[in-house]
């Protein structure tokens, strides 16, 4: 025996599932609804997106450097999914140094000063959409229109969003069958030729990434159809009771970041809670608090402060929605 | 749909590479080192002298209170010394050295042991049989055996459960053991029915032994008080709570034992010594041991004795293949890695697994990402990172108040988790500590 023998307490095999795959599998349910936003928004789409993964990455080792001289773990693919999901969340023609200033929330504040990977009460890439969201406001809401099979984005077409339109046509007084013949359609909803976010639009291509993370066993089915349901449920009951005043349940859960948030934000383990009990309470708490926003607040779209305000929420379901204890509240049978 | 128990558990690679080998018997050691604690509880006291004769069976260690079980000569010879060596705890422990006698024939008689069915002795005298003849659980816990059997006043038992799941990855002693000696089991299990008296028997058998399952349900056909049960193949159901929930949906109550719901639970193993022992006088002075490993060149399944050097294992299998990093004496999920071969066999010991260098060492620890696996898998409803992070932080009280000492610690936890965090060790220390402050308070 050349090498000394080992002793260590058991288990003695582990599984080959790591962290790491984990990660990537992220990144790989990504891509359908990145092919999307490069047909949409053509090479816009990639330079948001190439921005917001350099400038995460380059700020996570250039923190972990020289600020807290700790390891360096931008290999492990947090940061790579950092980037993505904040480019996804922002405007496909936001200037660049928005997008950094963006990274260095998402990187600096949101994950590294809370203690890095696993120690992060909020979705990074959120706070760093949230905060470009409340400081300028002008640029976070100009969405380039997708013009339909032109690749080449025309530039300083902008427009509103779906729920966008579908607000300030109610703020104005007009009914939803008026509103409605200015929309994308169901379909194109469905299949993202429609103004949003880089990643938000296409319902197909998100549906493909959360079926993929799904299969791989990355996520649970508890928070994304439990948010899904909620939303559909709540919004269903207005548009039941007034269907001139508020949109379908179909436009809610098509329209926005509904579909991005539900399997990619809400999801994200660090954030999320850790029982199936929990993430139920979780996603309903994001679903009901996405309607009120959307129906009754200022702002069209209230995906992201949904999943913020809850995930601050998390550290408590997590304490008061434990796993039942095997045996609990069994009485012995011996007399 | 195949019974199993509902919550946790996983799905380790089986590896069952010695699944169709035929229990050999190993040759008789040159020496053995016969332990006094080879059962959990107060360790034997030793009643032989240095440079005594003693004959195979004998009584060299006599039971040290009600917890605690006699321990015999393995082999007729002398004893050379009584002395401190490591055993499979890596701890020094008091061990009696006996050199066979190699001139002794009753070491090297094969003796024929006809299948016996009748079964002649009272309940009380199987009960006695069994406390004398050093019975323990052999499927790796050795409880003594007469202490799980002896039911107290006003304790209704109405149904003994057979273990015979065997979860552990490699492992094949217990299958090869009920292939090979079938009806030798059911005699077992009737002795041990008339000693509780009871008319209920259920043998679980995961489902990658089907060729066991369908042995026991042929023998059983025309017994209505045997019952075997197929189960789906999932770690740990070998547990007790975990197979008394699996195959009678009786939840034994926390901190509780399944006699608290009615039931007695023993391993194959264990029922095939106390079958000898009441129908052959014959006491537990060896097992079946399994030897494998990737790497090992004739694995396969062995009849030991008690006491018998692990390198004499190693030797019979082709020798320790190269780049070996690990052995544990055990199952890869619960056995406990020893430091060298000279280690002796115990009552335990249900295997020896050799471990290659590629999967010898772990990962590197690196952040918890809170993905909850552990919670998912853990078969006790506990919250194994919470408990890890507790015990690190020096929390014990609150880690008792999480439950910590009903961690079965089986490490579904460690295996599953993807940032390889040591989950099992550090609530290994905290249930330690915990223990130690419990015991202080008293």
């Amino acid at each position: 025996m050349s090498q000394p023998i080992i002793i260590s307490a058991s288990p003695h095999v582990h599984s080959e599932r790591t962290s790491k795959k984990i990660m990537y599998d992220v990144v790989i349910a990504l891509i359908p609804a990145f092919l999307v936003s490069l047909y949409v928004f053509g090479i816009n789409a990639f330079i948001v997106t190439a921005v917001a993964v350099i400038s995460c990455l380059a700020f996570e080792y250039l923190i972990q450097k020289y600020l807290l001289k700790t390891e360096i773990t931008i290999g492990d693919g947090s940061a790579l999914i950092t980037g993505i999901l904040l480019a996804f969340n922002l405007p496909s023609g936001l200037p660049i140094w928005m997008i950094i200033v963006g990274s260095l929330v998402a990187i600096g504040i949101a994950k590294l000063s809370f203690g890095g990977l696993g120690f992060n009460i909020f979705n990074p890439a959120l706070v760093g959409r949230v905060f470009l969201l409340v400081s300028f406001p002008v640029q976070m809401t100009m969405w380039p229109t997708a013009v339909e099979n032109n690749l080449s984005m025309a530039d300083g077409v902008t427009g509103a969003t779906t729920l966008g339109m579908i607000k300030e046509g109610l703020m104005f007084g007009e009914t939803m069958t008026e509103i409605a013949t200015k929309i994308p359609s169901t379909i194109d909803l469905f299949l993202g030729i429609t103004g949003g976010s880089i990643g938000e639009m296409s319902a197909i291509a998100l549906l493909i990434g959360g079926i993929y993370l799904l299969v791989r066993k990355v996520i649970s089915w508890h928070i994304p159809v439990t948010m899904l349901v909620t939303m559909a449920v709540i919004t269903g009951i207005f548009w039941v009771i007034n269907p001139e005043q508020y949109a379908n349940p179909l436009i809610h859960i098509l329209s926005g970041g509904a579909l991005l948030g539900a399997f990619f934000m809400a999801t994200d383990l660090v954030t999320s809670p850790m029982t199936k009990k929990g993430m139920v309470i979780f996603a309903v708490g994001i679903g009901v608090i996405t309607v009120v926003i959307r129906l009754f607040g200022a702002y069209p779209e209230g995906v992201s402060f949904a999943i913020l305000i809850m995930n601050a929420f998390v550290p408590l379901i997590n304490t008061y929605f434990k796993p039942r204890r095997f045996g609990a509240n069994i009485k012995s049978k011996i007399v | 749909m195949l019974k199993t128990f509902p919550k946790g558990g996983i799905h380790p690679p089986e590896n069952k590479l010695t699944s169709s080998k035929n229990i050999k018997r190993l040759a008789v050691p040159k020496m053995v080192n016969v332990p006094i604690a080879q059962h959990i509880g107060i360790p034997a006291e030793i009643i032989v002298e240095v440079k005594e004769k003693v004959k195979i069976g004998q009584v060299i260690a006599k039971s040290g209170g009600f917890v605690s079980s006699n321990i015999h000569s393995p082999v007729a010879g002398t004893v050379t010394k009584l002395d401190k060596i490591i055993d499979t705890s890596a701890y020094k422990k008091q061990c009696i050295v006996i050199r066979t006698d190699v001139k002794d024939e009753s070491n090297f008689e094969e003796k024929e042991y006809p299948l016996k069915q009748e079964i002649e002795l009272s309940s009380k005298e199987i009960l006695q049989r069994i406390n004398e003849f050093g019975i323990v659980g052999l499927g790796g816990a050795t409880f003594p055996s007469h202490v799980k059997l002896n039911v107290k006043e006003g304790v209704k038992i109405d149904c003994l459960l057979i273990n015979g799941v065997e979860c552990e990855p490699y492992l094949t002693a217990d299958h090869r053991l009920m292939l090979e000696k079938s009806e030798e089991i059911i005699v077992g299990i009737e002795i041990l029915m008339k000693a509780l008296n009871i008319n209920k028997a259920i043998i679980g058998i995961e489902n990658n032994k089907k060729d066991a399952i369908d042995l026991f349900k042929k023998a059983t056909k025309n017994n209505s008080k045997i019952q075997v049960a197929a189960l789906q193949v999932k770690y740990p159901q070998g547990g007790e709570k975990q197979l008394v929930k699996a195959l009678l949906k009786r939840e034994v109550p926390k901190n509780g034992l399944p006699l608290d719901v009615g039931v007695i639970v023993h391993n194959v193993g264990t029922i095939f010594a106390i079958y000898e022992a009441v129908q052959y006088d014959k006491p537990l002075i060896e097992r079946v041991v399994t030897v494998t490993g990737k790497k090992i060149e004739n694995a396969s399944n062995f009849w030991v004795k008690i006491g018998t050097p692990i390198s004499d294992l190693i030797a019979e299998v082709g020798g320790m293949p190269e780049g070996t990093r690990k052995i544990v004496n055990g199952g890869p999920m619960m056995g406990k890695a020893i430091k060298n071969t000279d280690v002796p066999v115990t009552k335990g010991t249900s295997g020896i697994l050799v471990i290659a260098e590629d999967e010898a060492s772990r990962g590197e620890p690196k952040n918890c990402i809170r993905c909850g696996e552990c919670v998912y898998v853990c078969p006790m409803g506990l919250e194994p990172h919470l408990l890890m992070n507790l015990s690190e932080k020096g929390l014990f009280e609150r880690a008792s108040n999480e439950d910590i000492m009903t961690c079965i610690e089986c490490g579904s936890c460690s295996y599953v988790c993807p940032s390889d965090r040591p989950l099992l060790d550090y609530i290994r220390f905290g249930k330690n500590i915990v223990k130690k402050l419990q015991t202080s308070k008293n």
